[in-house]
């Protein structure tokens, strides 16, 4: 990124974050938190501590960062080095990212930037340019993605709260600023398990893992009465919904699973599995010394901010989470698709030098395929 | 503690208070050298050691747990002690691994029982506060199951590979795992038995009893057949590996995780950051600086210091970096992929 584009992006990003202090606050138990940002062109500096919102405001307004992140685990020294900092537990986290659920959408909305010689073109194999296979993918996500995201996250919440006993008040849904959504689950009985540990649980909940046997399939002495109930709970009443569709048709859905025997079943299971599992990141999940993107910082592969949804049927990332000025700026573009922020439509843009408001101009220049005029 | 009587220290004599009954009949250990009444006890003590070097369940003369001589279940509790003792004696770790291992399996067997009998409430209350005393695992019973929270079943079922083990295969409700009373026992069995090794482990070494030398220096002999196994490496490359490896020679991303394994593999196989490096020059996000500061970062000479590992295979499933094939042998660690282990005695 050229020095001027930078420098439009610290100015944008210095007068969000300076007009909406009130939408940045340090999380519960700050001083027990491990902080971190990274500024423009340059790396990540962390292990840093801060006791309330006004050292917080501080740090942004002296850095300017690009990205603002704060740990999910609790330690007793969070500005030590990380083997020195005294873990105590981790609340946990998940991120559900359409760029992660196979969407029939993406193709008409993703693009490739070529490495080597900057070429933008929607062709996602090589360069037309220069024939380099060495491609950063970006995408425009659209509504599809963003409802599909949304789908991800009602799952998510039905498992944890009916399966893993989770109370709904401590979930907490935020839209990730960018593609997807960060779900937070606060004073669970998982606070204290570890990474492996997580990472089963990650297994659990996108359905990964499973034996015929736990559906009822079994290699020798079939029987028709393991099979799971259609009101049954966990992911065997799941399963059941899925696969026999109804209850009348199960009786006759099960004649034809024991008839295609054990190892169909288990492909047919993986299938399934790819349906109804919750599509969440594994790492993030399984990983407890990560310090994940604050809430209410923006979030500079988009210049969208990372905020709350209370309302996740209605919310709107591009109208609700776009919170840069109207303020006018002329900008060099090469965006072949179109998008839409707080309800106005942009593009497409063939390599074109145009006037556009500050947050649509933020928006593309994060993206690579805009710089300042 | 638990409140037992000598019938459940016969079944369970690991627990604290079991050495209370040898000092309350008033027994000194060299007593056990010399008087001909406890030669019993010496012998039963042996063949409950010999029996666990040859990888066996030493069977008690407890009936399922009752038994109507005190005197039986007293010699079962007494030749447990004085196993330790004698293991003491020979100084031989091989043995306490051993034999900690086959009293778990018994003392498993006598739990599944107090678990699964429906009708006695106060065995099925007794192994539960065993349970929760030694593991610190709340169970509750309800119906045919034993109810554990999610979380303590996460801890406890983690190193077992099985995939029936894993939480999804599981019966899983209202944050709870309802097992049956074998799996709520097989959950603990290898706690148990750490718990058995801790025991003798920390348990003082007497002076050599006379009339015991030959007794344990048949045992020191047995401990020194037991020889370890030694293990050659072919030295291929798993197909985890060898797929990263061919991702990044075709120019094509490979996920932070995917060369986190390429690379914590490579590092304990002996290879250098600079000999690694090169690797990742066809990434299409590749920038020299970055991957020189976190090859450095993962072989502990920058940062923190600690050296990272290879993650396991139940991680890289996880994370769809496992690409098994039948090469694979059970194996759960990428960097064990080739390994033959031969148990051939020396």
């Amino acid at each position: 990124m050229q020095e001027v584009d930078i420098q439009f992006l610290e100015d944008s990003f210095k007068k969000y974050y300076f007009n909406h202090f009130d939408q940045i606050k340090v999380p519960e138990r700050t001083s027990e938190r491990e902080f971190g940002y990274q500024k423009f062109n340059s790396g990540m500096t962390r292990h840093i501590s801060i006791k309330n919102d006004k050292e917080l405001h501080l740090l942004l307004i002296q850095n300017v960062p690009s990205d603002v992140y704060c740990s999910n685990a609790y330690y007793t020294f969070p500005n030590s080095p990380m083997n020195e900092k005294d873990w105590k537990e981790a609340d946990l986290i998940f991120d559900i990212d359409a760029k992660d659920l196979n969407l029939s959408c993406r193709k008409s909305h993703t693009i490739s930037i070529c490495n080597e010689c900057n070429e933008v073109s929607k062709n996602l194999t090589r360069c037309l340019k220069c024939n380099s296979s060495k491609l950063e993918k970006k995408s425009l996500p659209c509504r599809n993605c963003i409802d599909a995201s949304k789908t991800e996250v009602s799952k998510l919440s039905e498992v944890l709260i009916n399966d893993l006993a989770i109370d709904r008040e401590n979930i907490q849904v935020y839209f990730s600023g960018n593609e997807g959504f960060h779900v937070y689950v606060y004073n669970s009985q998982f606070q204290q398990i570890g990474s492996r540990e997580r990472s089963e649980l990650v297994d659990y909940i996108s359905l990964h893992g499973a034996i015929p046997e736990t559906f009822g399939m079994k290699k020798l002495k079939q029987d028709r009465a393991s099979f799971p109930d259609f009101d049954e709970k966990g992911w065997r009443g799941r399963f059941s919904k899925q696969v026999f569709g109804s209850k009348s048709k199960r009786s006759k859905i099960i004649t034809e699973l024991l008839s295609n025997g054990y190892s169909s079943f288990q492909k047919m299971l993986d299938d399934v599995s790819e349906n109804i599992g919750v599509k969440i990141d594994p790492n993030v999940t399984m990983d407890i010394h990560r310090i994940f993107r604050l809430p209410g910082s923006i979030n500079s592969k988009s210049g969208l901010a990372k905020i709350h949804c209370d309302d996740l049927s209605k919310f709107d990332p591009y109208t609700e989470a776009s919170f840069l000025s109207d303020d006018s700026v002329e900008v060099f573009a090469n965006c072949p698709i179109e998008f839409r922020l707080k309800n106005k439509k942009f593009g497409p843009y063939i390599n074109e030098k145009i006037s556009m408001p500050t947050f649509a101009a933020v928006y593309m220049i994060c993206k690579k395929l805009a710089r300042i005029a | 503690m638990l409140e037992l009587g000598t019938d459940e220290f016969a079944k369970y004599p690991f627990l604290e208070g079991a050495g209370k009954i040898l000092k309350d009949k008033g027994f000194p250990l060299s007593q056990f050298g010399t008087d001909p009444d406890l030669e019993p006890v010496v012998k039963k003590a042996l063949h409950r050691l010999k029996v666990s070097t040859q990888g066996g369940i030493y069977k008690s003369d407890i009936i399922d747990g009752q038994a109507s001589k005190s005197f039986v279940l007293e010699k079962e509790i007494f030749s447990f002690l004085l196993a330790i003792v004698l293991i003491k004696l020979t100084g031989m770790h091989t043995l306490i691994k051993r034999f900690a291992l086959a009293e778990s399996r018994r003392a498993e067997n006598h739990l599944e029982k107090d678990l699964g009998k429906a009708s006695d409430k106060s065995k099925i209350d007794l192994a539960i506060r065993i349970i929760y005393d030694l593991f610190n695992i709340d169970v509750i019973k309800e119906n045919d199951f034993f109810k554990i929270p999610v979380s303590d079943y996460l801890k406890h079922s983690i190193d077992f590979h099985e995939r029936e083990w894993k939480l999804i295969n599981r019966h899983v409700e209202n944050g709870k795992v309802l097992l049956t009373p074998d799996k709520t026992v097989r959950l603990i069995r290898k706690e148990l038995g750490n718990y058995i090794i801790s025991k003798i482990t920390n348990a003082p070494t007497p002076p050599m009893i006379p009339g015991l030398e030959n007794i344990v220096n048949e045992l020191t002999s047995i401990g020194k057949d037991l020889t370890p196994s030694y293990t050659v490496t072919t030295g291929e490359y798993p197909p985890c590996i060898k797929h990263a490896i061919d991702i990044l020679e075709k120019g094509e991303n490979l996920p932070h995780s995917g060369r986190f394994m390429l690379a914590t593999f490579l590092l304990s196989k002996g290879q250098s950051v600079q000999q690694i490096a090169p690797l990742f020059k066809n990434a299409p996000d590749y920038n020299e600086r970055v991957t020189l500061y976190q090859l450095n970062h993962l072989s502990g000479t920058s940062g923190s210091g600690t050296q990272y590992s290879c993650p396991s295979c139940e991680k890289l499933k996880t994370q769809s970096l496992c690409f098994i094939t039948s090469d694979c042998d059970n194996i759960v660690n990428p960097l064990q992929f080739g390994r033959k282990k031969n148990n051939a005695r020396s």
